[in-house]
């Protein structure tokens, strides 16, 4: 008789016997986990990830987990790519794979890349039962184990109690109702954090190790599993303790049957080598077994940290010379003594030029060096050039009185703009700030600035760099022009390219072949320094030169080679595969309302709630997700000092009404024409006594016809390639009945953005850019939580299509719900061009005060826009590269040129011009 | 009588090679096309599954020679014939045809000796081959992470073949000679949901190739890693074929038959190709090396793979005949 075992696979067996050891799970390849490998993955660097998957498997991970959820990425992709490049690595593929994702579709492309039989993480009864045994049933079917979360319906486990009882329910539906294999079964059941300070919280541990003791008395062949790092969350940054209770932890638990669990190997001990004095903290805190148990391992915890280190008197530098105060003033960022400190300097100095000369670029050189070397983030960068600005202010009026010769030398001239059609800066003023901080003289033209202006105030400044940078896609193009210009106008002046669309490839592919001159993208405002340094340094320059064109060169190639690769199906293949949609059996939801509505003033305490901050600190390019970005060991410090400010700067923008939020809604009857087309009628309205528009039952009609794109790159046989004229109910389906009713799409424009003209101008007069950045960094958040809130109040009331949705925040962020809300100008509708469309309809500009630039950028920058469609089945995707016979049709049906529609569809063309 | 209970009382035999049978027939171009493509605009010399459509009689021929040699279970004529691989001919659209009429002539066969010999009754296997591609390796040596096919692009192609072989009769279907263990994934993952669709379950036999003596698939797995990443389809067994002769598979057949908990499968190549790539291993010295493995209790199914003959079946049938079969342990879930 054989006992029925948990049997895994890479290339080699891992088959879980009753003497096998605990076995550890390697947590380094887990994007949401390690920022060393999320910072890898996402910059593309999938040679050094695998490596990370390589010492993992060295270090004795025995399973690796692969985790890719992370917003910034396409999350199916990265998975797919990774597990395929491990799978050529036998040092790697010899262990199973632990395919990890709260995402159901990353988890299914994920088993389909994996030989060896691996183990999916996780499923869990929190969207019920339905839900729950159609993904086991398919992760048996793909011949995989399963982890199972002590998670249902009403929530996260935590009580030992609670996880016996999701843990029992979850095992008895999987072996009852669909055979699933009970030794392919893993339970989760949730190791939380423990020593919070909140009490509530101290029986965790003890739960887990009871909860696994009842799992394996309780639920034959099943095993338990748990991620450990979890545990020690509150000792973050102080391993000497977070090493003990990892170890003390799983020495209990593993006693109690844990059989395996996703740890980090450099964080565990041996049990025997804990000093006795912290393994009884420890073990206190873990069986909860004396109310301060907490306390007192908080306080071993500060002795163990401030070991070796004096006590630190926060004001003893208020006694240093001036020079040393100005200087630990800059690097810590204090305005508070700024004023004084600076008229002190200035009276010792026989002239006053020689205070930023001497003491305050000796501070700025050290901020510049730290934040070069990492050890310094930008929001701190960003505090220091505040407190540098508000000094050089105090002294600007003494030098131009001291008529001294000439300004303070600097390191070069740097001209920035947004160019021509758009407003987006936040990235911009970051990069002038940095640059400043370097000892850059900065001229900042601001936004929509055209050629003609940056290349006149160029030539007249005889400006050593010029920097461009823009965040809509026809600003690509308008860059274009700008180097053009610069090629006919003969300058040399090397060109910076930045904003959020750009890229490394478009500079090499797109900008870099028109212009003679060096052209370099810059990733983010920390490479600019570098960058700016190596342009005009006399001995650097030529190296520097001829290495990026070299590798731009190599870029073009192989971007080159890789259009060739990609294959493009005709259209008409594209349009008979899209989406299969069983409009038959489905009744379309009807709107509370069709035509507008406005939201005028819409208060701003309810928005807030709202926020998703994760963007907010990757705009101060802090990495990692919110909350737990606060807790990060290397950024966390920083990213909380942040947080502090910004929520400050927001209370105040809330209390006081700084800002203002307009919004506009609307709906109408729609049908989808042409297969990629829809077609709204927009009856005769008349305004009700509410103020929303209503529709006179008898009136004529007019229609608008908004066209969209399909994807065409080739894809595996069957799959779907999508358009969003999908997910509305197609004109040519017979209308069964005229009671039939009919299906709708929605619109919306918001913004945040009212009102902050006169914020920026207050905080710049001040010279604080800190205040300044933040505000529009905020202002961008609260437009897209208004869209967020908007969107819930149209699925739950004004279209209702999904009435009793509970989402929590984050689920929210996680777009849980039917239903979407795409921008024109992004992935799955890349045109700008048909907002126009939009705002004329809904009447944008006047409703809520929003306006359009020439190149289809809205202003107020913080502004959003989009459409609604309510379909179950709708969903974001990117249209990607299109063939030219979709272009041409596209023109057609648009009556513009196929020249025109060329020029907006730049991006998205599989083809060159 | 149903084949798990067959099983339980004697080793079960397996054909042999189909190919090398075909090869004695010395058929020409024009053998292969037949009238049917005789105006075809591609090579089909060598394209033996379209033998199923050009030349059945040959085809079920062999069948009845295998059949007469003692085989209690025949392989359908199928081991290309998806449509990935019949792209090499340009022929993807006759893989639904090619699997039909393939398990047709089998069947008929298969119907006509158990007719003869009621008390042995005669089964057809449908045979899927791994395809010319594989899922989980790189054609590309300078680019690890390309694939030339998909698990879902194999699916598609596996669902196609699979409906086929049922629809043409085929009594089991057979994965075999799988040297990717993913491309087998992608056609167990297939067979079950076509099982699902059309509510009703054949037994698969799965059949993995070692490819030397590193012990290991082409892409990389022990036996046992083989055995854990194919066992959720619980299928009626498991075992080895192809690629290497009986002697050198014996490790491997023990390793499996330790640790699997289904019925065991052996059918491996008259030895090594000599340097003129044929097959020299007499019937009478594999039967002998087989008996061994049957007497040391490793074997259900036996039979023989590349360059087997109906002499060898006939040696092989001879020899395990009164040999006890080895007993599948079964899980005690108590």
């Amino acid at each position: 008789m054989l006992k029925p075992l948990l049997r895994l696979s890479g290339l080699e067996p891992l088959t879980l016997t009753p003497d096998t050891n605990f076995v550890n799970i390697g947590e380094r390849t887990n994007i949401t986990g390690s920022k060393e490998f999320s910072r890898l993955i996402l910059s593309g660097n999938y040679e050094a990830a695998v490596a990370v998957a390589r010492q993992q498997v060295e270090n004795g991970a025995q399973i690796i987990d692969v985790n890719m959820d992370e917003g910034m990425l396409d999350g199916k992709e990265a998975m797919v790519r990774f597990l395929n490049l491990i799978a050529a690595e036998p040092d790697i593929s010899k262990v199973p794979v632990m395919i990890d994702s709260s995402k159901w579709e990353i988890i299914e492309a994920g088993l389909k890349c994996i030989q060896g039989k691996g183990i999916v993480n996780s499923i869990s009864l929190k969207e019920g039962e339905e839900k729950f045994l159609e993904q086991a049933k398919r992760v048996k079917r793909y011949g995989a184990a399963v982890v199972v979360m002590c998670f249902d319906e009403k929530g996260q486990a935590d009580s030992f109690e609670r996880k016996i009882e999701i843990a029992k329910r979850s095992y008895d539906l999987l072996t009852k109702k669909i055979h699933f294999p009970p030794q392919d079964i893993i339970i989760d059941p949730n190791i939380l954090a423990i020593a919070t300070g909140i009490e509530e919280h101290n029986n965790y541990a003890t739960d887990y190790i009871r909860a696994t003791k009842w799992i394996k008395q309780n639920l034959p062949y099943a095993s338990v599993s748990g991620g450990v790092s979890n545990l020690s969350f509150s000792f973050r940054g102080n391993n000497t303790v977070r090493e003990a209770m990892h170890t003390a932890f799983l020495y209990q638990a593993i006693k109690a049957g844990m059989d395996m669990g996703i740890v980090n190997a450099g964080m565990i001990s041996v049990y025997d080598d804990i000093p006795k004095e912290l393994l009884e903290l420890v073990e206190d805190v873990i069986f909860n077994r004396r109310p301060d148990a907490t306390e007192r391992l908080v306080t071993f915890a500060d002795t163990v940290k401030s070991k070796g280190k004096k006590p630190i008197d926060e004001d003893a530098w208020r006694k240093l010379p001036v020079e040393e105060r100005l200087k630990h003033a800059l690097i810590k960022g204090i305005v508070e003594f700024i004023e004084q400190d600076t008229e002190e300097a200035r009276l010792q100095y026989a002239q006053p030029i020689e205070v930023i000369e001497g003491p305050l670029m000796a501070g700025m050189n050290v901020v510049g060096d730290l934040f070069g070397s990492g050890k310094m983030f930008l929001p701190q960068v960003v505090k220091s050039a505040r407190v540098m600005k508000k000094s050089v202010a105090i002294l600007t009026p003494f030098i131009e009185a001291a008529k001294t010769k000439g300004s303070a030398s600097n390191a070069g001239k740097v001209l920035l703009a947004t160019v021509k059609g758009d407003v987006h800066d936040i990235g911009k003023n970051i990069v002038g700030v940095v640059l400043a901080c370097n000892n850059y003289q900065i001229i900042d033209l601001g936004v929509m600035v055209s050629a003609d202006k940056i290349l006149e105030t160029a030539r007249k400044e005889n400006v050593d760099i010029i920097g461009l940078s823009g965040l809509i896609t026809p600003s690509l193009d308008e860059m274009v022009h700008v180097a053009k210009e610069m090629e006919r106008l003969g300058f040399k002046t090397p060109l910076l390219i930045g904003g959020a669309t750009t890229s490394r490839v478009h500079a090499a592919v797109k900008i870099a072949p028109h212009y003679t001159g060096d052209t370099v993208h810059v990733l983010d405002a920390s490479r600019s320094v570098t960058v700016a340094g190596s342009l005009l340094g006399k001995d650097s320059l030529q190296d520097f030169s001829e290495k990026i064109k070299l590798e731009y060169l190599k870029l073009r190639e192989q971007h080159a080679g890789r259009q060739q690769d990609k294959k493009y199906v005709p259209i008409s293949f594209a349009r008979k595969n899209k989406t299969r949609i069983d409009w038959d059996n489905y009744q379309v939801p009807q709107p509370a309302f069709t035509g507008i509505k406005v939201l005028h003033d819409y208060p701003l305490e309810k928005i807030k709630k709202q926020i998703d901050w994760t963007p907010f600190f990757q705009t101060w390019e802090l990495f990692g997700k919110y909350p737990e970005i606060l807790k990060d060991e290397k950024v966390g410090t920083e990213a909380t000092k942040l947080f502090n400010d910004a929520n400050q700067l927001l209370d105040e923008v809330v209390s006081k009404k700084l800002l203002k939020a307009e919004g506009v809604i609307g709906f109408y009857p729609a049908v989808a024409i042409n297969d990629d087309d829809i077609e709204i009628s927009i009856a005769e309205q008349s305004k009700n006594l509410t103020g929303e528009t209503t529709v006179k039952s008898n009136s004529k009609s007019k229609s608008i016809v908004f066209h969209f794109l399909r994807q065409q790159h080739e894809k595996a046989l069957s799959q779907t390639y999508y358009s969003l004229a999908d997910f509305v109910r197609p004109k040519v389906l017979a209308v069964t009945s005229n009671e039939q009713p009919k299906d709708h799409i929605g619109f919306f424009a918001v913004t945040a953005g009212i009102g902050i003209e006169s914020l920026i101008s207050k905080f710049e007069k001040e010279h604080d850019d800190y205040n300044a950045i933040m505000i529009k960094a905020l202002a961008d958040r609260l437009a897209e939580a208004f869209a967020e809130t908007l969107h819930e109040e149209v699925r739950k009331e004004y279209w209702g299509y999904s009435k009793n949705e509970m989402l929590t925040t984050q689920q929210l962020i996680n777009e849980d719900y039917p239903g979407i809300r795409p921008a024109p100008g992004y992935p799955a509708c890349p045109d700008h061009t048909e907002k126009r469309k939009l705002f004329d309809l809904l009447q944008v500009e006047k409703n809520t005060g929003i306006r359009l630039t020439e190149s289809f950028a809205m202003y107020p920058a913080s502004s959003v826009s989009g459409f609604y469609f309510s379909h179950p089945q709708s969903k974001y995707f990117g249209v990607g590269k299109i063939a030219r016979d979709q272009v041409e049709d596209y023109a057609k049906r648009k009556g513009i040129s196929t020249e025109e529609a060329e020029k907006w569809l730049s991006q998205n063309l599989s083809y060159g011009l | 009588m149903n084949i798990q209970s067959i099983l339980k009382q004697r080793i079960m035999i397996l054909d042999g090679a189909m190919g090398t049978m075909i090869q004695r027939y010395q058929l020409d171009e024009a053998g292969y096309r037949g009238e049917r493509f005789k105006d075809s605009n591609q090579d089909l010399k060598g394209n033996n599954d379209l033998l199923s459509l050009t030349q059945p009689n040959i085809i079920q021929d062999i069948h009845e020679a295998y059949l007469e040699a003692g085989a209690d279970i025949i392989e359908t004529n199928t081991f290309n014939a998806q449509r990935i691989s019949l792209a090499d001919y340009k022929m993807e659209s006759l893989a639904y045809e090619l699997n039909f009429e393939s398990a047709k002539i089998a069947k008929a066969a298969a119907q006509k000796f158990s007719a003869l010999t009621p008390e042995k009754p005669r089964f057809v296997a449908g045979a899927i081959g791994p395809t010319n591609r594989t899922a989980s390796l790189s054609p590309d040596v300078n680019d690890p992470g390309y694939r030339s096919v998909t698990f879902d692009q194999l699916t598609e192609a596996y669902t196609e073949q699979v409906s086929g072989l049922i629809d043409g009769g085929a009594d089991l279907i057979l994965v075999e000679t799988i040297f990717d263990t993913l491309n087998a994934k992608a056609a167990l993952f297939a067979i079950q949901e076509y099982f699902d669709k059309i509510n009703r379950e054949l037994p698969v036999m799965i059949s993995g190739t070692i490819t030397d003596q590193s012990g290991r698939t082409l892409s990389g797995q022990t036996p046992e890693a083989f055995w854990n990443s194919v066992a959720h389809a619980e299928p009626l067994s498991v075992g080895l074929n192809c690629a290497l002769g009986a002697e050198l598979m014996r490790p491997y057949i023990e390793e499996l038959s330790q640790v699997a908990t289904c019925f065991i499968s052996c059918y491996p190549n008259a030895g090594l190709p000599n340097q003129f790539g044929e097959y020299e291993e007499s019937p009478e010295h594999m039967a002998e090396v087989l008996r061994e493995f049957g007497e040391s209790g490793f074997l259900n199914i036996v039979g023989g793979c590349c360059g087997t003959t109906p002499e060898h079946i006939l040696q092989i049938a001879k020899m395990v005949e009164h040999i006890t079969p080895r007993k599948v342990p079964q899980f005690s879930y108590v």
